[in-house]
């Protein structure tokens, strides 16, 4: 919904809530449940409510807990059964710098500043760790905006006794714990309110008033970010961008201007513009973002335009260069096909409101950020959100490279008549093996990712797939697949709960872009070889079909399951009997346990 | 603006925050006569008002306005 996209209008948002969330819910969309437990440190009903239509917004259904007024601390650290029922999927501790117990006094020695900083730390390391122990989620934490007056003046940030410098040092500790704790994300507040303006942002006002710690009109900006790191737990954030070049990449038009006449590059104040634009992308792409050209060009003079000597981007560096003169929806559906990736995963990135117009009318599930002044470029894009980092998996360092392989791969493939042969000359390996540590953001991802392949759309948190792989009446099962071309990392995923003699399928999913590779049939030898160590006998697969799942419909059938029951809705059970005789259905891929 | 070209906008701006087309404030409107209008949406309220007018009220006024007519006083006094 456009009003709820970079650069939204604060103060709309907050008074047509009402009329704004109706809408949201009229849409038919399949949305992703969500239990979120907001603890405050201040009054937090309009956080609350203006965050439920961003996530909703992003295809995610929130149910929320809200501590009393500024019971954040008692929630987290006694006795609460009405959290323990509610059992959240993630917890949101809204805390600011009006919750700081303690600041330095002028005279304090630099020991007692610092054991006044090792307390107000301890305080909330306790809380976080005792939330995560009682409910094994995922924790996002406020870190400190600054006051919005400074005693000592600029002093303020570097003597030891001064607010400034104290927070400083309080919100690198946070920093810090963040650093080592993959299931605890800061929303990092500091930087927003320098962003919103700092008076603006803490004005006492609202304060006073309502025991509003951020100003209220400064709410849907605090919101935003907290919903774009919820969206990206939950593995929604983008994968890529899709780009027009003239005007975009760089200024002018490269089939009318030529090459040489193009402004890019650093001599030019226009030029520099383009080419930080340029260099702002590129990191993208080492971060694993993927990039893709949509253009209306000649292709030879597109390709010429980014071998510009000046050009950051080079035709090496996108997947997909689509530059011809076909409408500019039908390039992105093409592109969004070739690489496997659904069209609302990827960003439209066009100077041109009229092109832009027409990929929202025939996609609207695309993201169309407003690209308008070039040197706001960076600005539109950064603060949209799109690509929340979580964290980094070394999948993510590498994605690029794996869609170049399959391209290598699709064109493989076309040199084969017979399908197996082609399957053979992969020369695949397989690594299969219940959850371990080093996989367990990358699983969690795909179980929230995966649509298509998805026989239950079970989602889990990262700190839920740990607790299953601890479980000890769960098997659990993880596929890593590699092939001449390269390493498609985890691409499978299988959780089942043992009950006696008998197993019941929770989750199995599947990357699409190993489908028809055999890979489904190697996860099905392991888990039925793993139900024969521990004495299973049968097997129950469930299929439940959503929108997008379709293609899963009979998965169960071919896996040579036979169909117990169906129900109106068309939801299916199935039952595998393990047999002495079970036969291997792999026949390509070479299993490592 | 009059007082009654300052009802006509309150009226929209109250059906947009209270998202009900059918409410029309007078004089001796209070949170008692509108069923959402409580201490945490008086705050959205008023933040609308002073958009929609372009003007501040003070912390007294917000605590101690007992009904729509003395807002619209302040309003007319402000503008």
């Amino acid at each position: 919904m456009r009003e709820l996209e970079y650069p939204f209008d604060n103060d709309y948002i907050l008074k047509k809530k009402k009329s704004l969330k109706k809408e949201l819910l009229a849409n038919e969309r399949q949305f992703i449940e969500k239990k979120i437990a907001i603890l405050g440190g201040s009054t937090t009903n309009d956080i609350k409510l203006v965050l439920e239509l961003f996530l909703l917004n992003y295809g995610i259904k929130a149910s929320f807990y809200e501590s009393e007024y500024n019971k954040y601390y008692e929630d987290a650290m006694f006795e609460n059964l009405e959290l323990e029922e509610f059992h959240p999927d993630i917890i949101f501790i809204h805390t600011t710098n009006r919750n700081i117990i303690r600041y330095p006094e002028i005279t304090d020695s630099e020991s007692e500043v610092n054991a006044i900083l090792e307390s107000e730390y301890e305080r909330f390391k306790e809380m976080w760790e005792r939330l995560f122990e009682k409910y094994h989620c995922s924790i996002i934490q406020n870190n400190f905006d600054f006051p919005t007056y400074r005693l000592f003046g600029n002093k303020d940030a570097t003597d030891i006794h001064g607010k400034i410098n104290f927070i400083t040092k309080l919100n690198l500790k946070f920093a810090e714990y963040a650093e080592t704790n993959q299931n605890f994300f800061i929303n990092d507040i500091n930087y927003q309110s320098a962003q919103y303006g700092l008076d603006k942002w803490g004005d006492p006002f609202y304060w006073y008033m309502y025991k509003y710690a951020v100003a209220v009109p400064a709410i849907p900006n605090l919101s935003f970010q907290v919903a774009n790191i919820i969206k990206a737990i939950l593995g929604k954030n983008k994968k890529g961008f899709v780009l027009d070049l003239d005007n975009t990449l760089w200024g002018g038009i490269v089939g009318d201007d030529g090459v040489d006449n193009l402004t890019i590059g650093e001599e030019t104040s226009e030029g520099q513009v383009y080419t930080d634009f340029q260099k702002y992308i590129l990191e993208h792409k080492k971060m694993g973002i993927i990039l893709n050209v949509n253009s209306k060009n000649e292709e030879s003079n597109a390709i010429a335009g980014l071998r510009h000597i000046d050009s950051i981007l080079r035709p090496e560096d996108f997947i997909a260069i689509k530059a011809n003169w076909n409408p500019k929806s039908n390039n992105f559906k093409e592109i969004s096909q070739e690489l496997n990736v659904g069209a609302d995963s990827l960003v439209f990135v066009d100077d041109n409101p009229a092109e832009r117009a027409i990929i929202n009318q025939e996609l609207p599930e695309v993201s169309t950020p407003n690209m308008e002044v070039p040197y706001r470029y960076i600005e539109v894009l950064d603060h949209s959100g799109f690509f929340e980092v979580i964290n980094f998996s070394k999948d993510d360092f590498s994605k690029a490279e794996m869609y170049k392989e399959n391209a290598k791969r699709r064109q493989l493939q076309k040199s084969f008549t017979n399908y197996d042969d082609y399957l053979k000359s992969l020369n695949m390996e397989a690594e299969i093996g219940g959850f371990t540590s080093i996989y367990m953001a990358r699983i969690a991802q795909l179980t929230n990712k995966s649509n298509q392949f998805n026989l239950t759309t079970k989602r889990y948190t990262q700190a839920e797939i740990e607790e299953t792989a601890q479980d000890q009446l769960h098997i659990t099962l993880y596929g890593k697949l590699e092939d001449k071309f390269g390493d498609n990392g985890v691409v499978s995923v299988v959780i089942g709960k043992q009950n006696k003699n008998r197993l019941d399928i929770d989750l199995w999913i599947m990357s699409c872009r190993v489908l028809k590779r055999d890979m489904e049939y190697a996860m099905m030898d392991s888990l039925v070889e793993q139900c024969k160590k521990r004495g299973i006998e049968e097997i129950y697969g469930y299929y439940y079909p959503t929108a997008k799942n379709g293609m899963v419909k009979d998965f169960y059938g071919l896996q040579g399951f036979e169909k117990v029951s169906e129900d109106p809705e068309g939801n299916t059970v199935w039952k595998f009997e393990i047999t002495d005789d079970y036969k291997k259905k792999n026949k390509f891929i070479k299993v490592e346990e | 603006m009059t007082r009654e070209e300052i009802y006509k906008a309150l009226d929209e701006v109250f059906e947009e925050v209270f998202d009900d087309e059918s409410i029309h404030v007078t004089d001796t409107t209070t949170a008692e006569d509108i069923e959402d209008w409580d201490s945490l949406e008086h705050i959205n309220l008023v933040v609308a008002i002073e958009n929609r007018f372009g003007i501040k009220f003070n912390m007294s006024e917000v605590t101690s306005m007992k009904n729509v007519g003395e807002m619209v006083d302040i309003i007319l006094e402000r503008q």
